[in-house]
C-alpha cells in the first residue's frame, strides 16, 4: 500500500500544471463554498451574541422588529412593578424602556446613506449589556443632547469622532463616548437619551422594555402574565430567541445561496477531477498492467486511482479552506432586512463549516475518482502490456 | 477548409473528454447567466424608474413619517404636475413565508403617477370606488390563486391588527422588468383605522411620490421642495426615483459584492478546466505536431489547431448553457414564486456569456498553443520510437 500512495504522489508531480489546475478549480469551490457559509454563520452568531439569556424584551404583539413596536408609558410603569425582575448589586432596577429609531448616515467610502440604529437609553440600559463596554468618553448624561456611538459605526460612517457634532432632528448631538459591542449588534449602533430621543421624534412610545430576571427560571410565567393580560397587547421573549429571529431571513438566504452555488460549482469540480483522472488512466495503460502482472489485484488498482483522485481534492480541499479562513479577518457590513438597519459582522469559521468543507471535498474527490478507478481496474493485462 | 476538419476531428479523438468539459462548461455558463440575472433583479426597482417621478420622503430616516399635508404644499412648487403618497404596510399574509411587497396609497394619483401597472378600466374603476379595496400583481395572484373578488386578510406589523382587504383589480406589469408582486390599497382605509388606536401616529405617510413635467428640472425642484420644509419637525430629502433605488442597492451591497464576486470565480472555474482539457489534448499530441512542424507548417497554423480547438469546446459549451438558461430559468422563477421580483434574461447576459466563452476558449488555448509551438521536433520524433 505504502508503496502505491508513493507511486500516486509522484505521478501527481510529474503532471504538475493538471494536478495544479485541478486543485485549483476544486480549491475555488471549496472556497466560495466554505465562504458563503461562513458569512451566514457570521450573521447569526452577531446577533445570537447580541441577545443574554437571562434577558426578557417586551415588544407590542405582532410586531417583528423593535422599530416597529410600541408601548405606551402606562404599560411600561405596569410591566417594571413585576417582582421577578433582578437588582443590580447597587440597588438598580435592571429594567430598561429604551426607544429605537432609524437614522440615514453617510459611510466614510459612499456618497449613498445607510439606516442606522439609534437607541434612546434608560438608567438600566448598559448594566444590562454585559458584551458592552465603554471605551472612551462617557455616557451620556440625562437629558442632554449627548450621543455613544458604537465603534463600528464609528469606523464606517462619517463625523463620528469623538467630539464631533451630529445633526437630526432640529438638534446637534454631541459624541461624548465610543462603545466597543464587541462581536454584536451593539456595535452598530449609536445611543442617546431615552427623554430627549422621544423629544427629538415626537414620539410618545417606547419601542421594547429590556429586563433582566432575577431568577432565569421565572420566565415562563412572566410570559405568561405578559401575554394573557388584555390590557397591555405586548408579548415577551428571551432575548436571545428575539435576536436568533433577527438573523434568521438573512442567514437562510445566504445558506440557500451558498449550497445551491456549491452544487452547481461542485459538478464543474467534480468534471474536472473526472477529466484528470481519466487522462491519468489513459496515459498509464502500460504500468497499469504491469502492476496487474506483478500481482496486484484489480481491487489495489482501483483504491489507487481512487487515493490519487482523493488527494488531488484534499489538496484542493485544504487550500480553498486555509483561503476562506483568512476571510476571519474582515469585517463586512449590511442592511439586515429584518430590522432594516445597518448590522456590521464577520465571517466566522466554524469546526461544523471545516469539517463540512473538507468532506465536501473528499466527497468530489470520490465522484471525480470512481468511474475512472474503475475503468483502470477492469483493463485487460494482455492488452495493456501488448501497447508497449 | 482542411484545418476545420481537422478541428473537427480532433475534438472527437477524446471523445469522453471534450464531451465532460462541455458539460462543465454549459454548467458554468447556466450559472454565469442565472448570477447575472439574480444582480440584475437587484437593480429591477432601479431599472424600472422614471426619470419624471421623485420621492420625497424624511431626511432622518425612510422609516420616520411625514405628515400628510405636505402634500398641498409640495403641489404648488412649479413645474410639479401631480403628488401622490404612500406608507410601506409590511403586512404578513397568513405566515411570514408569504412574502410580498404591500404599501398603503392614495389609489387615484398613484395609479396616474406609475402607467407601467397595467389595469382594465372598469376593475380600475371598481378599486378606486371600493375603500377596502386592493389591487394585486398578476404574479402574487397567480401565487396564492387568487380572483378578482377574493378577500384577503393581512397581519400588521406596523399597524397593528388583521386588516381585511377585498381584491378589485390585477395589474400587469407594462413591461418584462415591472415587479408583479406588489399589492397596493387606500391609506385611507389604513389612516380611518388608525386614528381609532393610534391617534397621534394618524395622518401621515411614509413617502410622496412626485411627478414632474421637465426630467431635466428634478434637481432644480428637488431643492424646492426640502427648502420648503427646512428648520421644521420633519425635514424632507427629495430626490429621482432612480437615485432613490440606489440607495436601496446600496444598502445591501455586501451581498451583491459577493455574488459578483462569485460570479467572476465560476469564470476561473471554468477557465481551469478547459485549459486542464487543452493541456492534455496537447501534451497527447507532441509528436504529432512534431511532425507537422518537420513537414513545414508554420507555427501560425498549429497555434490555429490548438485555439481553435479550445475555442469550439468552450463555444459549443456556452450555446448549449445558452440554450438550456431559458427552460432552467423557467423551472426556477416557478419555484421562487413572489420571492424573485423580477428574473429577467436580457441579451446582454447572453453575449455576455458568448463573450466570456470566447476569452475562456482562447486563454486556455494560449500556454498549450505555446507548448505546441515550442516542442523541439528532433525530441519529440525520438520519442515515438
Amino acid at each position: 500500500m505504502r508503496l502505491f500512495l508513493i507511486y500516486n504522489l509522484r505521478n501527481l508531480l510529474t503532471r504538475k500544471l493538471t494536478t495544479v489546475l485541478t486543485t485549483t478549480g476544486m480549491a475555488f469551490v471549496v472556497f466560495v463554498f466554505s465562504s458563503v457559509q461562513m458569512m451566514a454563520e457570521g450573521l447569526k452568531k452577531t446577533l445570537v451574541d447580541t441577545g443574554s439569556f437571562n434577558n426578557v424584551i417586551v415588544l407590542r404583539k405582532g410586531s417583528q422588529a423593535e422599530i416597529q413596536s410600541a408601548i405606551e408609558r402606562q404599560k411600561a410603569l405596569i410591566i417594571e412593578t413585576f417582582p421577578e425582575i433582578g437588582l443590580s448589586p447597587q440597588g438598580v432596577l435592571l429594567s430598561a424602556k429604551e426607544l429605537v429609531v432609524l437614522i440615514n448616515l453617510y459611510k466614510k467610502d459612499g456618497d449613498k446613506p445607510s439606516n442606522v440604529v439609534i437607541r434612546g437609553i434608560d438608567r438600566a440600559s448598559l448594566l444590562l449589556r454585559d458584551r458592552v463596554r465603554l471605551i472612551t468618553g462617557r455616557m451620556p448624561l440625562p437629558g442632554s443632547s449627548e450621543i455613544v456611538v458604537g465603534s463600528a459605526i464609528q469606523k464606517r460612517f462619517k463625523g463620528l469622532s469623538a467630539g464631533e457634532r451630529l445633526r437630526f432632528g432640529l438638534r446637534d448631538w454631541t459624541v461624548v463616548g465610543i462603545l466597543d459591542g464587541g462581536d454584536t449588534g451593539f456595535n452598530s449602533e449609536i445611543w442617546a437619551d431615552i427623554d430627549t430621543l422621544m423629544q427629538t421624534f415626537r414620539r410618545p412610545f417606547y419601542s421594547c422594555i429590556v429586563f433582566r430576571l432575577r431568577n432565569p427560571q421565572d420566565f415562563t410565567s412572566v410570559k405568561e402574565r405578559i401575554e394573557g393580560d388584555p390590557r397591555l397587547g405586548l408579548m415577551a421573549k428571551r432575548e436571545v430567541e428575539f435576536y436568533r429571529e433577527q438573523s434568521e431571513v438573512m442567514a437562510r438566504f445566504l445558506r440557500i445561496l451558498g449550497t445551491s452555488l456549491a452544487i452547481v460549482f461542485s459538478i464543474g469540480a467534480i468534471i474536472g477531477a473526472m477529466i484528470t483522472m481519466y487522462a491519468q488512466v489513459a496515459n498509464r495503460i502500460q504500468d497499469i498492467g504491469t502492476l496487474r502482472a506483478l500481482g496486484f489485484q484489480k481491487r489495489d488498482i482501483l483504491i489507487g486511482f481512487l487515493i490519487e483522485s482523493i488527494i488531488l481534492s484534499l489538496l484542493g480541499g485544504t487550500a480553498g479552506l486555509f483561503f476562506a479562513s483568512l476571510l476571519q479577518f474582515l469585517e463586512v457590513s449590511t442592511l439586515n432586512w429584518q430590522t432594516f438597519s445597518e448590522l456590521a459582522f464577520r465571517f466566522n469559521l466554524t469546526a461544523e463549516i471545516s469539517l463540512k468543507a473538507i468532506a465536501f471535498s473528499l466527497f468530489m474527490g470520490i465522484l471525480g475518482g470512481i468511474l475512472p478507478a474503475l475503468r483502470a481496474s477492469r483493463i485487460n493485462i494482455i492488452e495493456a502490456l501488448r501497447m508497449g | 477548409m482542411l484545418i476545420l476538419k481537422l478541428l473537427l476531428r480532433n475534438i472527437f479523438r477524446q471523445r469522453l473528454r471534450t464531451f465532460l468539459t462541455i458539460l462543465a462548461t454549459t454548467v458554468a455558463i447556466l450559472a454565469f447567466g442565472f448570477l447575472r440575472t439574480i444582480i440584475d433583479a437587484w437593480y429591477s426597482g432601479v431599472e424600472a424608474s422614471s426619470p419624471a417621478r421623485l420621492i420625497t420622503r424624511n431626511a432622518i430616516s425612510m422609516t420616520t413619517p411625514l405628515p400628510v399635508f405636505y402634500r398641498d404644499k409640495i403641489k404648488k412648487v412649479r413645474g410639479v404636475k401631480n403628488v401622490s403618497y404612500g406608507q410601506w404596510f409590511g403586512g404578513i399574509y397568513i405566515s411570514e413565508k408569504n412574502f410580498f411587497p404591500n404599501f398603503a396609497v392614495e389609489p387615484e394619483t398613484f395609479l396616474q403617477l406609475y402607467p407601467e401597472y397595467v389595469i382594465e378600466p372598469e376593475e380600475r374603476l371598481a378599486f378606486l370606488k371600493d375603500r377596502k379595496g386592493c389591487v394585486v400583481g398578476k404574479k402574487v395572484a397567480e401565487e396564492f390563486g387568487w380572483k378578482t373578488g377574493d378577500t384577503i386578510v393581512l397581519k400588521g406589523t406596523i399597524f397593528p391588527g388583521e386588516w381585511e382587504f377585498t381584491i378589485r383589480a390585477i395589474y400587469r406589469g407594462a413591461g418584462p422588468k415591472v415587479d408583479e408582486t406588489q399589492v397596493f390599497f387606500h391609506w385611507d382605509y389604513i389612516n380611518e383605522g388608525l386614528k381609532k388606536v393610534y391617534p397621534t401616529r394618524a395622518d401621515h405617510v411614509g413617502f410622496f411620490v412626485v411627478g414632474i413635467n421637465d426630467p431635466r428640472r428634478a434637481a432644480e425642484i428637488s431643492l424646492e421642495i426640502d427648502s420648503l420644509f427646512k428648520n421644521s419637525l420633519a425635514e424632507t430629502l427629495t430626490e429621482t426615483e432612480k437615485a432613490f433605488q440606489l440607495g436601496f442597492v446600496a444598502m445591501t451591497e455586501a451581498i451583491l459584492i459577493t455574488i459578483k464576486i462569485v460570479s467572476i470565480v465560476l469564470i476561473i472555474i471554468i477557465l481551469l478546466i478547459v485549459a486542464n482539457t487543452m493541456a492534455m489534448n496537447v501534451r497527447d499530441r507532441l509528436s504529432e505536431y512534431a511532425t507537422m512542424k518537420a513537414l513545414g507548417f508554420n507555427w501560425f497554423y498549429i497555434t490555429g489547431l490548438v485555439l481553435g480547438e479550445s475555442l469550439m469546446i468552450s463555444l459549443i459549451g456556452s450555446l448549449s448553457g445558452i440554450v438550456l438558461t431559458f427552460p432552467a430559468a423557467k423551472i426556477f422563477v416557478d419555484a421562487m414564486g413572489t420571492l424573485l421580483p423580477v428574473f429577467h434574461i436580457t441579451a446582454e447576459t447572453l453575449l455576455f456569456d458568448l463573450l466570456i466563452s470566447l476569452c475562456v476558449g482562447l486563454l486556455a488555448g494560449l500556454f498549450p498553443a505555446l507548448k505546441a509551438i515550442g516542442v523541439p521536433v528532433q525530441r519529440a520524433l525520438q520519442r515515438i520510437g
